[in-house]
C-alpha cells in the first residue's frame, strides 16, 4: 500500500470533501494505481480534469503512484 | 478616425488627419510605432521631449467581445526602454466611438500647472486640476463623477505626481472605480511630467464604430464568441469567471513556480489561504457587495474580476486578481487576504502598479526593513509614499532601485522591471519572455505559461528549456498582434486550442483595419512591432546585457525542483534577434 497526499482544485474540489479542503486528504492505494484509478476512487468524472501535478510535475493518467507522491488535479484553469 | 495632439505647453488640441502609415496600426503596434518616429531614443523619460501616447485597440468601441483595451506608451522611467501598458475599461471602448486613433500628448505647461483635458463629440477643452491634486484617486474620482457623470476617467496619482516610477496610468471600471490599470513601466509618472492630471472622455452620443466589412466583421466575432463561450476555461461558470485569475496560485504552487519571499522558493505554505479557491469562498460567505464574475468593461464574456468584500460585506476593493494577490501576497510570505485587499486599495488610490510594488516589498523585506510575513508593516509602508517621506520615494521608484538603495543582490528584476507571478527557474519558456521582451520582465508580452503549466494550446514540462525559445518568440509575437487588436489577451486561451476562434479573431480584425491578414501573419505582424520596439531600446542604449537573467537565478538552486535557471545565453540572444 502506498499513502499519498491529494489536493483537488477549483471546480473539483465539489467532488471530494476532505481532497478538496484546503489540507486536502492523505489516502491509502495499493500498489500499481494509476492516476486515472485514483479519479474513479475519489469519484471525479474523468472528462473535468484538464491535468495532474505530481510531486511538482506533470504526469499523465496512467502514472502509477507512489509511496508519499504529492498529488494537485486541476480542471481547466487560466489566468494571468 | 483621427490623432488628437495635445499640446501642453500651448494648452491646445490639434486634429490630424491619420497619416498613411499609421491607419492600418492600433493600440500597441502604434503607440510603440509612434515612440520610434516621436520620441529621441536618449530623451529623459521625465522631460521636456518625452510624450505620451494613448491609442485604444483596433476593434475597441465595435460590438465584438471582450475588446475595451486601451494602450498606454511613452519611454519608461522605471526600464528607461520603450514601454507599453494596456488596460480593459469602458474608456477604450469611448475613445473607439470618438473616432480618436491615438492622443499624443507633448510639451509641458509654462505655468507648471496641472490640467484636466475634457473630450466628448464635441470638441476638447482644457479645465484646472485645482484642488484635486494630491488627493487619492477614489476621492478625486468620485468628485469627478459629480462634475461629469457620463464621462470616463483617465489618470494619474499622487505617486505620479512625485514622479514615481512605480506609478500607472489609471482606468474606471464598469461601475466607474479607479481600478482598471495601465500598470506597468511608471506611465502615470510620464503623464504627470506632462502636467496632465486626468482626462475627461466622454463618450455620449456617439454610436459603435461600423466596420468597413460589417458581414466579415459579423462572421468572425460569432466565431470568436462561440470559442470563448464553450473553452473551459473562458466560459461562463469557467474557472476564469468562478475564481478569477488568483485560480492560478494553487496551480503555480503546485508547480512549484509559485514566487515566494522574494523569489527564494517556489512553493508558499500559505497559498491555500490566498488561492482564488478561498477568495471566492470568502467573497461568498461574507455576502454584501462582494461578487465574482465581475467584467471590467461592458461587453465582456469572460468576466475574470471580482470585487473583495470586507467582513461586514461592505467593498474592500476591486480587484483582487492573480499577480496583485501574489506581489503583494506569498512574494512578501504574507498569507492573509484582507491584508492584500487594503495594499491593492492603497495602490489604486495611490496609482501605483501593485506588481512593482509588491516587488520592491518584497526586496524591501529581504533588506531587513521589515520581515517576511509583516502584513501590517507592509501596509503601514503604503504612510511613507503616502506622506512622500524619503523612504516613500526609495520604494516608490521600484524594486531594482530599492535593492541599490539597500545593498540587496537578490533582486528579481529584468531591464529594472520586477517579475511578475511565475518564477523562471521553475518555468524556463516564461523566464525566457522576461528576459527578452523589449518592455523588460513582463508576462503579458509572451504568456508561454499557458503551454508549460495550464496545458493550455500544447504541452510542455516547465522546467526543459529545449523548444522554448520558438515558444516564447511565437508567444512575443502573437501577443504584439493581440495588444494591437483591442482583444483582452485572455482570448488567447479558447484561440490556442479552438481554431475556428483563431480564424474568427483575424476576421474581425481584417475588417476593422481593412488588412487582409491570414494566420501566418499574424506572427509576422508582431515581429515587425517588436522590432520596431528593440531598436528604440538599442538607439536608447540598451544592449544584449540588458537580456540577461538576474545574476543570482544563475548559481541560486530553487526549491522544490532545485533548478537555477540554466537558458544559455546564446539562447536569449536567438530570441531577441541580437
Amino acid at each position: 500500500m502506498n499513502k499519498v497526499q491529494v489536493y483537488l482544485y477549483a471546480t473539483l474540489r465539489q467532488f471530494h470533501a476532505g481532497a478538496g479542503s484546503v489540507n486536502g486528504t492523505e489516502i491509502e492505494v495499493p500498489d500499481g494505481t494509476a492516476i486515472s484509478d485514483l479519479y474513479r476512487l475519489l469519484g471525479i468524472p474523468e472528462d473535468q480534469v484538464k491535468q495532474a501535478f505530481v510531486n511538482g510535475r506533470h504526469k499523465d493518467p496512467d502514472y502509477l503512484l507512489r509511496d508519499g507522491d504529492r498529488v494537485g488535479v486541476f480542471p481547466p484553469i487560466a489566468g494571468g | 478616425m483621427r490623432f488628437l495632439r495635445v499640446k501642453m505647453d500651448e494648452l491646445k488640441v490639434v486634429t490630424e488627419e491619420v497619416p498613411e502609415q499609421y491607419r492600418k496600426l492600433a493600440g500597441r503596434g502604434l503607440t510603440s510605432r509612434l515612440i520610434l518616429d516621436e520620441v529621441p531614443p536618449t530623451a529623459h523619460p521625465l522631460g521636456p521631449k518625452a510624450k505620451l501616447f494613448i491609442a485604444p485597440g483596433a476593434l475597441a468601441g465595435t460590438s465584438a467581445p471582450s475588446s475595451g483595451r486601451v494602450s498606454v506608451g511613452g519611454k519608461s522611467p522605471l526600464t528607461w526602454g520603450i514601454k507599453e501598458a494596456n488596460a480593459g475599461t469602458p474608456v477604450a471602448q469611448s475613445l473607439g466611438r470618438l473616432g480618436i486613433k491615438a492622443l499624443i500628448v507633448e510639451g509641458e505647461p509654462k505655468d507648471g500647472k496641472y490640467y484636466i483635458l475634457k473630450v466628448t463629440k464635441d470638441g476638447t477643452e482644457f479645465l484646472p486640476a485645482g484642488d484635486l491634486v494630491g488627493k487619492g484617486l477614489y476621492e478625486a474620482y468620485g468628485e469627478l463623477k459629480k462634475s461629469f457623470p457620463t464621462a470616463g476617467f483617465i489618470a494619474c496619482g499622487p505617486s505620479a505626481e512625485r514622479k514615481l516610477a512605480t506609478a500607472g496610468v489609471c482606468f474606471n471600471d464598469t461601475e466607474g472605480r479607479p481600478s482598471r490599470y495601465a500598470g506597468r513601466g511608471g506611465l502615470g509618472a510620464v503623464m504627470a511630467a506632462k502636467g496632465l492630471k486626468f482626462i475627461v472622455v466622454d463618450g455620449t452620443g456617439t454610436q459603435p464604430v461600423a466596420p468597413a466589412n460589417a458581414e466579415l466583421f459579423h462572421k468572425g466575432t460569432e466565431k470568436l464568441r462561440e470559442a470563448i463561450l464553450t473553452h473551459g476555461v473562458t466560459k461562463p461558470g469557467g474557472t476564469l469567471n468562478s475564481y478569477g485569475t488568483a485560480a492560478l496560485i494553487n496551480a503555480l504552487n503546485e508547480a512549484g513556480g509559485l514566487p515566494t519571499r522574494n523569489f527564494s522558493s517556489g512553493r508558499f505554505e500559505g497559498a491555500a489561504k490566498v488561492s482564488g479557491e478561498h477568495l471566492a469562498d470568502v467573497i461568498h460567505q461574507r455576502g454584501g457587495e462582494g461578487m465574482t464574475g465581475h467584467g471590467c468593461h461592458p461587453g465582456c464574456l469572460i468576466k475574470c474580476s471580482n470585487i473583495y468584500s470586507k467582513p461586514d460585506g461592505k467593498e474592500h476593493v476591486s480587484c483582487v486578481e492573480y499577480e496583485s494577490d501574489w506581489a503583494l501576497g506569498p512574494n512578501c510570505g504574507i498569507d492573509d487576504l484582507d491584508a492584500i485587499a487594503e495594499m491593492i486599495w492603497q495602490c489604486n488610490d495611490l496609482g501605483i502598479d501593485t506588481i512593482e510594488l509588491g516587488v520592491t516589498i518584497g526586496v524591501a523585506m529581504e533588506a531587513g526593513l521589515l520581515k517576511f510575513g509583516d502584513a501590517k508593516g507592509a501596509v503601514a509602508l503604503f504612510d511613507e509614499i503616502r506622506m512622500g517621506t524619503a523612504l516613500g520615494h526609495i520604494l516608490g521608484q521600484g524594486a531594482a532601485f530599492t535593492g541599490r538603495a539597500f545593498g540587496v543582490v537578490r533582486v528579481p528584476t529584468v531591464k529594472g522591471q520586477g517579475m511578475p507571478a511565475y518564477e523562471p527557474r521553475a518555468v524556463k519558456g516564461i523566464g525566457m519572455t522576461y528576459i527578452t521582451s523589449p518592455m523588460g520582465a513582463d508576462h503579458t508580452a509572451g504568456y508561454s505559461v499557458a503551454v508549460e503549466i495550464l496545458s493550455v494550446g500544447g504541452k510542455a514540462d516547465p522546467l526543459a528549456v529545449e523548444g522554448k525559445g520558438a515558444l516564447s518568440k511565437a508567444f512575443q509575437e502573437t501577443t504584439a498582434y493581440i495588444d494591437t487588436s483591442g482583444y483582452c489577451l485572455f482570448i488567447a486561451f479558447p484561440i490556442l486550442d479552438i481554431a475556428s476562434g483563431f480564424e474568427g479573431m483575424i476576421e474581425s480584425v481584417n475588417a476593422v483595419l481593412g488588412t487582409e491578414f491570414t494566420g501566418a501573419d499574424v506572427t509576422k505582424f508582431g515581429a515587425e512591432v517588436l522590432s520596431w520596439e528593440r531598436e528604440f531600446n538599442r538607439l536608447a542604449g540598451m544592449t544584449s546585457a540588458h537580456n540577461r537573467p538576474p545574476e543570482f537565478m544563475r548559481y541560486e538552486k530553487l526549491p522544490p525542483h532545485n533548478n537555477v535557471y540554466d537558458v544559455p545565453d546564446e539562447e536569449l540572444d536567438k530570441i531577441a534577434g541580437a
